[in-house]
């Protein structure tokens, strides 16, 4: 006696609609970001935190008021975070625990494989915005109304550069260099790489190197949007889409399901 | 009445990884709906010859076409009809066992109902936990619940009981077995002789990336030539003195203590010569038994005996 009806599995196969494995596929690779303790402390209460110490403490030389030049760096920070550090871990153990593979054995396409994991960034970088940003008014924030769309456009930008490099990482290396080497470049980039500190205030040649980084581009494009209304500088842009085009291209070529 | 094309055709597969020949010119054939188990010793070839007709990767030589497409030119097009079970599963390592079931099923047109399948699999009572603290049995069954979700014509299972308790691989077989009554194809590689003998229409035996033998179960272990006696009688009895008193080509050996094996064709001529010369060695044969060849002597007769690496 067989616990099977006859006809349970009388083949149906064909894929899901794009959307639905979309939205399925983001949503549950958002709930586990929010679900797991170091992503949550990366992406949401480091951020919280620096973003309530810098302004209030005077522990970094900051040009006053000290809360215009830390919001854009924690935003950015936040990017930085979520699209580079929590997706490329998370890339990492996803690969040894088989699930990419999993993955794409079901109907769901390539291109939706990317874009669900691209989407539940986004979907995560939407939430630290609002949080941050109504957490930042609270604290006396007044951003330039004129420099919301152009710091939505460096938000977008920002999260295609970090994300392209994050994917790179997450799906080359093995998971625990690729744990230990994402922890190194975000920890090196909130000092040095113009999101705590701006760039004006580094010397030099840090300041120059780091403006040819995706985190310095985008807190310095951010600072001249929420603070003066300013459009992003063309070289701010140039960077940003050329790691993004330069990352992308190379994780074509070396990203493993495995 | 039309034949439906065949659900898996494989020729002549070459498939290298640097100077190491993985597969070696390999054919493969599985009839719609019908169950496939390819055997083999580790490193045989089976999960590559698996992955390639999944098309995760590309043969070096040979052709490939599972439901009449090229795996490695059309993987999506193909992988909307297959249901697969990877070696090791797959899943997120935090993710609750019914929530990846609900995403995998999200993926294809008409699934089945996830709670009934979590249900009927025992997989109920950890639903609710992370995957990377399911016991390997638990992952196992997990893993075939989203090979089979998306009501495929065409399952891959690799080594689908393995590190499973003797209930749960019950319900596999089962499972497998409901698969072929309804018309899915099932391509399985094991270890388990007795597993491939008890669901597979067609046995492959695979060494070194050949076929080495292939068959139904039946016509694999009923080679008349290849019958065995076995009897018990006291132990320490000269086995080279039977061996001298049976006709040319046959052996004898006693694997345990008091019990003895002959192989060869046996028949009353030669199970007279046996008790003749138990008689003279003042012994009775006892509990004879003539026994086709299973499935593991036949695999082991054809790949060896010597653990492989």
């Amino acid at each position: 006696m067989n616990r099977f009806p006859p006809g349970t599995f009388t083949p149906r196969p064909g894929p899901g609609a794009p959307l639905r494995m979309l939205a399925v596929q983001s949503g549950t690779e958002m709930r586990l970001a929010l679900r797991n303790g170091e992503q949550v402390l990366l992406t949401l209460l480091i951020p919280i935190v620096l973003l309530v110490g810098l302004s209030t403490l005077d522990v970094v030389p900051l040009p006053a008021p000290r809360i215009a030049s830390v919001v854009p760096g924690v935003l950015a920070l936040a990017v930085m975070s979520t699209a580079f550090t929590g997706q490329a871990i998370a890339l990492g153990f996803d690969r040894r625990y088989g699930v990419v593979r999993r993955l794409a054995a079901t109907a769901l396409p390539r291109w939706l494989l990317v874009a669900g994991r691209l989407v539940a960034v986004l979907g995560t970088v939407a939430l630290q915005v609002v949080v941050l940003g109504v957490l930042a008014v609270a604290l006396g924030w007044r951003p330039v109304a004129s420099g919301l769309g152009w710091a939505l456009l460096l938000l977008l930008l920002g999260c295609a550069a970090f994300g392209s490099l994050g994917i790179l990482l997450g799906g080359s290396l093995r998971a625990e260099i690729t744990l230990a080497v994402a922890n190194v470049v975000w920890f090196v980039l909130l000092l040095a790489g113009g999101i705590i500190v701006p760039l004006g205030m580094l010397p030099g040649p840090l300041a120059a190197v780091g403006a040819a980084l995706p985190s310095g581009a985008l807190a310095e494009g951010l600072r001249a949007a929420l603070a003066g209304g300013h459009p992003p500088s063309a070289a701010q842009v140039v960077v940003l889409l050329a790691w993004t085009a330069v990352a992308s291209a190379l994780a074509v070529r070396t990203v493993k399901l495995r | 009445m039309n034949t439906p094309p065949p659900a898996v055709a494989v020729r002549g597969l070459v498939k290298r990884y640097g100077r190491t020949v993985a597969v070696d010119g390999l054919d493969l054939d599985l009839a719609a709906g019908s169950v496939l188990a390819l055997l083999g010793p580790n490193g045989a070839g089976k999960t590559t010859t698996v992955e390639i007709c999944e098309g995760f990767l590309r043969g070096d030589a040979g052709e490939v076409r599972v439901l009449g497409l090229d795996p490695a030119d059309a993987p999506d097009a193909l992988r909307a009809r297959i249901g697969v079970m990877p070696q090791g599963g797959g899943a997120y390592p935090t993710v609750r066992a019914a929530e990846m079931l609900r995403l995998v099923a999200a993926c294809s047109a008409d699934p089945l109902d996830v709670g009934w399948l979590t249900d009927v699999l025992g997989l109920d009572g950890c639903a609710r936990t992370p995957y990377k603290r399911l016991s390997g049995g638990q992952q196992q069954r997990l893993a075939l619940a989203c090979a089979v979700v998306g009501r495929p014509e065409l399952v891959f299972l690799d080594e689908p009981t393995a590190g499973m308790d003797p209930q749960a691989r019950r319900v596999v077989w089962d499972l497998i077995q409901a698969l072929r009554r309804d018309g899915v194809a099932v391509l399985l590689t094991t270890h388990l002789m007795e597993e491939a003998e008890a669901l597979a229409d067609e046995v492959v035996i695979v060494d070194r990336g050949r076929v080495v033998a292939q068959g139904s179960p039946t016509a694999l272990t009923s080679t008349t030539e290849q019958q065995e006696l076995r009897f018990r009688a006291r132990s320490g009895m000269d086995v080279d003195g039977l061996i001298a008193a049976l006709p040319v080509g046959y052996g004898a050996a006693e694997p345990i203590a008091g019990r003895y094996v002959v192989r060869g064709r046996i028949d009353p001529a030669v199970l007279s010569t046996i008790t003749t010369w138990c008689a003279g060695q003042g012994a009775l044969a006892d509990d004879v038994q003539v026994a086709r060849r299973s499935l593991e002597d036949v695999f082991l007769e054809l790949t060896g005996r010597e653990l492989r690496s």
